[in-house]
């Protein structure tokens, strides 16, 4: 605590003993978030630009993303992955966040019963583990034990029944949907608490000016969770483009049917780690880790430099 | 007049909208658990039926505990979790205290750094995590795992915990310098007493993640030794996957602790995202 004469006299202009407890606090969380997060990312970053050239690690530019994006027999599975994700995340995008709003707005009506009851049941799914909610979906959709179509048979729809996880054109749908069904309870929470916070007042105004239900929703609710929303779809984007453990329980490593479910995160786990036939290759792995990194930082950054610059917040 | 007529109607309408909802949530997790209690043929005759004297059978559990490592795996999930919140809980904690306690040089720069990985997932490392558990000889260990939660779990804990220490009032603190304790003293006996709520928040938080997780078990300790409750289930289901009663226990008993933890916290992770704690 002595050593003063390090301390910077120009921005301290009283001599200060050098405050080690400031480094004794923050040391051990800053050593195990960089060596365990940062530098590994950097290092897998860096990764993406170095291939095997004749047995040897060699640095080659961009040629890993060229052999993503052009080569015949890689691109075609990346693609594909990339335009499954981007379904997956429009389905979680219209229906998801819809649903998690509108219960979020019925449960936050002034004194409706039972709230508390279903806030925490619809929040249930939310809490399962993947490799339950995968298997417990796999089986009630199975035509084997008939769970799904003699509930449909109920409503006079069995018809419209068919194995969804099995057929290629719809199975990425029902996957999707499955992890809505999973996830609807963060959006819930979220907007709920954004709804909570609106004060009294302005709702009360808005009763006197005749403003009531839907059209004071619409009017005077929207507009003041809107930022609310906005977290809420950055943090599906990100949920999303970082998926993995749903479609593995669901549907395998191989992502079936023909690769109809096939997502950034499934193709990365197959690339790097190999998978029966294919073996595993370190350096595209890299390179796939750094896609995604860089979607999710265009579409972090677009969040907090675009929408969130534009949106009106309001202060009470 | 219309208006008084029509409010009861529209409570009703609410009302059987979040019944039809809660039960869309519900329903899957009570046909596992009902199921998991009867014989096999019951579970194919009558799925939705509860069970009775003559359908009720325990075999699926019997399978369950015989053939699987359940013990082991809970053992390990509950090693890596708890061992996992506690460092986040304390790193973050004197993280959050210097940050928002301290004006420092680079301060601002140090709270952006470590809020980047609330953003950024950790999973996308992974190429390289795994390189270096291999290198340092963790892999295959609990160690690795508790590692990588606890480097998942700091930036959201150190975000929330930080706000929460702002709020705690400057005068106790001065009163406690000024009683000759040291900047340690008033963190471990001042601050973190009162920010106790905020604590038990980041835990729940923290906790799910970590408890859930099938990519960095998977990748980084996958032996039989080191499967966490979420891994030994997705590898029993695997091979058991024509015994449906086998997988529907495993199912049940992969589902109950979680439950469990859900009735104790439930109200403090509700109160935690409604207060804001996650804006």
């Amino acid at each position: 605590m002595s050593d003063t004469e390090i301390t910077d006299i120009e921005t301290v202009p009283v001599k200060r003993p050098i405050r080690w407890h400031i480094a004794v606090f923050l040391a051990p969380a800053f050593l195990v978030y960089t060596a365990v997060m940062i530098l590994p990312l950097i290092e897998t970053l860096r990764l993406s630009l170095f291939n095997i050239v004749e047995g040897q690690l060699a640095f080659v530019g961009f040629n890993n993303f060229k052999t993503l994006f052009g080569d015949p027999r890689l691109s075609a599975d990346f693609w594909n992955a990339l335009r499954n994700n981007v379904v997956f995340f429009i389905i979680h995008m219209l229906v998801q966040n819809p649903v998690g709003i509108a219960i979020a707005a019925m449960l936050s009506l002034p004194g409706l019963r039972f709230a508390a009851f279903y806030r925490s049941a619809i929040f249930v799914p939310t809490l399962l583990s993947f490799v339950i909610v995968g298997f417990i979906w796999k089986l009630i959709l199975s035509p084997i034990w008939g769970i799904a179509p003699s509930l449909m048979d109920l409503v006079g729809l069995k018809w419209a029944f068919a194995p969804w996880l099995g057929k290629a054109e719809t199975a990425l749908i029902a996957v999707s949907l499955i992890s809505v069904w999973q996830y609807v309870g963060i959006p819930m929470m979220l907007i709920y608490a954004a709804l909570l916070n609106i004060p009294d007042e302005v709702l009360e105004a808005a009763e006197c000016d005749g403003i009531t239900g839907w059209s004071q929703f619409w009017k005077i609710k929207l507009p003041l969770i809107l930022p609310s929303i906005g977290i809420v779809s950055v943090l599906t984007f990100v949920g999303n483009f970082n998926a993995f453990d749903l479609i593995y329980t669901v549907q395998g490593a191989l992502a079936g049917p023909n690769g109809s479910t096939d997502i950034l995160g499934t193709l990365l786990y197959r690339t790097f780690f190999g998978f029966q036939n294919q073996m595993g290759d370190r350096s595209m792995g890299a390179t796939i880790a750094a896609v995604m990194f860089l979607i999710i930082l265009a579409g972090v950054a677009l969040y907090l430099f675009v929408i969130q610059r534009r949106m009106r917040r309001y202060q009470f | 007049m219309s208006k008084a007529r029509s409010a009861p109607v529209r409570a009703a309408f609410i009302h059987l909208a979040l019944i039809a909802y809660t039960l869309v949530a519900l329903f899957p997790v009570f046909l596992t658990l009902v199921n998991s209690f009867k014989s096999r043929s019951a579970i194919f005759s009558q799925p939705m039926a509860l069970p009775t004297p003559s359908t009720f059978s325990l075999i699926g559990y019997q399978t369950v505990l015989s053939q699987g490592n359940f013990v082991g795996y809970f053992q390990n999930s509950l090693i890596v979790t708890v061992a996992s919140i506690a460092l986040v809980l304390l790193f973050g904690a004197m993280a959050a205290f210097a940050l928002s306690e301290y004006r420092f040089r680079g301060n601002t720069l140090m709270g952006l750094y470590l809020a980047l990985g609330i953003m950024i997932p950790i999973r996308l490392g992974t190429v390289a995590i795994l390189q270096g558990m291999v290198a340092a000889g963790l892999v295959n260990t609990l160690t690795s795992l508790i590692l990588v939660y606890t480097a998942q779990g700091l930036p959201l804990a150190i975000f929330i915990l930080s706000e929460f220490m702002r709020t705690v009032s400057d005068d106790l603190k001065s009163a406690g310098r000024i009683d000759g304790l040291s900047e340690y003293a008033i963190f471990f006996r001042l601050v973190l007493p009162l920010v106790r709520p905020a604590m038990a928040t980041v835990a729940v938080f923290t906790m799910i993640p970590i408890w859930n997780d099938l990519w960095f078990p998977l990748i980084l300790a996958p032996g039989e030794g080191t499967k966490t409750v979420t891994l030994g289930a997705q590898m029993f289901i695997g091979q058991f996957v024509t015994n449906w009663n086998a997988v529907l226990s495993a199912l049940s008993l992969a589902i109950l602790p979680v439950m469990v933890l859900y009735v104790i916290f439930s109200r403090q992770l509700i109160r935690g995202i409604t207060s804001g704690a996650v804006k």
